[in-house]
């Protein structure tokens, strides 16, 4: 597929590693988990209680009252991981007069605000009492929204509702835009609310991790004693650009999108299904014209699930089991970032790519028959690694799969 | 001091109040003859979290023929006055 060459030119994150690229990357050298205990939960009847504990951004006096009060808690993230990819970019002031910049976010639910108004109208019984920004707040697009009104983006603006790769199927699709030359500039990301009210419903199909007494060691994804996964958010950026808009503007390139690789399974709306994700994995190679060999790393989608894990190593295996690339997967200490983990895992991938190291896969202390055929990261590793790609899987067997490169000018 | 004056000073020290905390208005131009509307600098969204906050401080809900007759906030609290007097 040929088209406008495209890269990486600014990124931001906000998460249970850290409020900034300095504070995650130093979670990520260290193997420091993010994960906590959150008492509410068990209050409202969770099976587990364990979360990544992800602070509130402070908004107040950054942003006026008109622009805070549509925003609802995922997109406070997003506003903060959007400044810093924006200022990593040069992406500042009268740029967006002048430039079209567009915005595809992954974002799947607004629980806590839907669930806000709704009270709010049963108890007042007169909607004209639930405030102008519940509307606003209550939709999966709240993000997109909030965020091209605040930096005044005027070129294509919708949010991907993707499952737990929704925010890998952002960047995809900013990818495939900019290819095709219809757009130069696309902010990119994934945004994900961490409130009690938000994974209910999620806890309640038992795939969370119950081992509570120790909330740090609770997601160990490939161990052969994972029990679930642990929910997570947050919020991540990237500045996707074409490389001429790049060299023009004298932008930092952080490295290249080569392929995106997407598939449905059309099998079973929450297992996984290795031919989906074989398919997925070869589709991204493919696009990127790369053999399974050309790849250093993967960071695997596996979130600690007994299934889930098997299967994608499986699948990483059936593609990759000649050349063997390293492997972990970050949500060991991120828990499950859901909607935005395919956004933060390619911010945690460029990190790692720049910063010369692979993060570790902590709690991974045993192999099971799936995971000892993947050459799994055990500590953080000194590594140069110049091709990477990142794995998302979601609920309803959507795959996604990107592959980026580190860009040598 | 009458209940009639404690009840316009109440009116007043808390629409100063949610006024510069919830809409980040500084208290001091929310004067009697200040006009509402280009001091809140309100538009069609403000008007409805207006009216859900005076709802939560005073338990009247007021329409946009109430605001049409509020010009000054000297009529904003004339009016909240009167209606809460009412109920």
């Amino acid at each position: 597929m040929s088209g406008e060459r495209v890269v990486i030119t600014g990124m931001g994150i906000w998460s249970c590693l850290g409020k900034d690229l300095t504070e995650v990357e130093a979670s990520l050298r260290a193997g420091r988990s993010g994960i906590g205990f959150d008492p509410v939960r068990k209050e409202l009847g969770y099976r587990s209680a364990l979360t990544g504990i992800v602070a509130m951004p402070e908004l107040k006096g950054v942003l006026s009252r008109r622009q805070r009060v549509g925003m609802a808690e995922e997109a406070y993230y997003a506003y903060e991981s959007t400044a810093q990819a924006f200022k990593q970019a040069g992406l500042e002031g009268d740029i967006f007069k002048k430039e079209a910049v567009g915005i595809l976010f992954g974002n799947d639910s607004s629980a806590l605000a839907v669930v806000e108004s709704v009270d709010a109208m049963r108890r007042k019984k007169d909607t004209t009492l639930l405030g102008s920004g519940a509307i606003f707040q209550a939709m999966n697009s709240t993000v997109t929204m909030n965020l091209a009104t605040i930096f005044g983006l005027r070129g294509i603006n919708f949010t991907v509702s993707g499952a737990c790769a929704s925010g890998s199927h952002a960047i995809g699709m900013g990818y495939l835009l900019v290819k095709q030359g219809l757009q130069r500039i696309v902010l990119c990301g994934g945004a994900q609310e961490v409130n009690p009210i938000a994974f209910g419903s999620f806890d309640g199909i038992g795939a969370f991790s119950v081992r509570e007494s120790d909330p740090t060691k609770a997601s160990r994804p490939f161990d052969k004693d994972r029990d679930g996964l642990v929910p997570s958010g947050g919020a991540a950026s990237l500045i996707v650009e074409s490389l001429s808009s790049a060299r023009e503007r004298g932008a930092p390139i952080l490295a290249e999108i080569m392929g995106y690789g997407f598939s449905s399974n059309g099998v079973h709306i929450s297992d996984p299904d290795i031919n989906g994700q074989v398919r997925a994995l070869n589709m991204a190679l493919e696009m990127a014209g790369m053999g399974a060999s050309d790849i250093g790393y993967i960071n695997a989608h596996a979130t600690s699930t007994p299934l889930g894990d098997r299967v994608e190593a499986q699948a990483i295996d059936q593609v990759f089991g000649a050349s063997r690339p390293f492997v972990s997967s970050t949500k060991s200490m991120t828990g499950h970032e859901c909607w935005m983990a395919g956004a933060s895992e390619i911010v945690y991938c460029l990190l790692m790519m720049h910063g010369g190291f692979l993060a570790p896969n902590i709690n991974f202390e045993g192999a099971d028959e799936a995971s000892e055929r993947l050459n799994i990261v055990q500590r953080t590793t000194d590594h140069r690694t110049d091709v990477m790609l990142s794995n998302s899987f979601g609920f309803g067997g959507t795959n996604s799969t990107l592959i980026i490169k580190r860009h040598d000018g | 001091m009458s209940t009639t004056t404690s009840l316009r000073q109440d009116i007043e020290s808390k629409t100063k109040a949610f006024l510069s905390e919830e809409f980040e208005v500084d208290a001091e131009l929310v004067r009697p003859e200040a006009p509402m509307k280009e001091t809140l600098d309100l538009d069609s969204l403000d008007y409805v979290d207006l009216v859900v906050i005076i709802e939560e401080h005073f338990g009247v809900k007021l329409t946009a023929d109430d605001f049409a007759k509020v010009r000054t906030f000297e009529d904003f609290f004339d009016h909240i006055e009167q209606r809460v007097a009412k109920s």
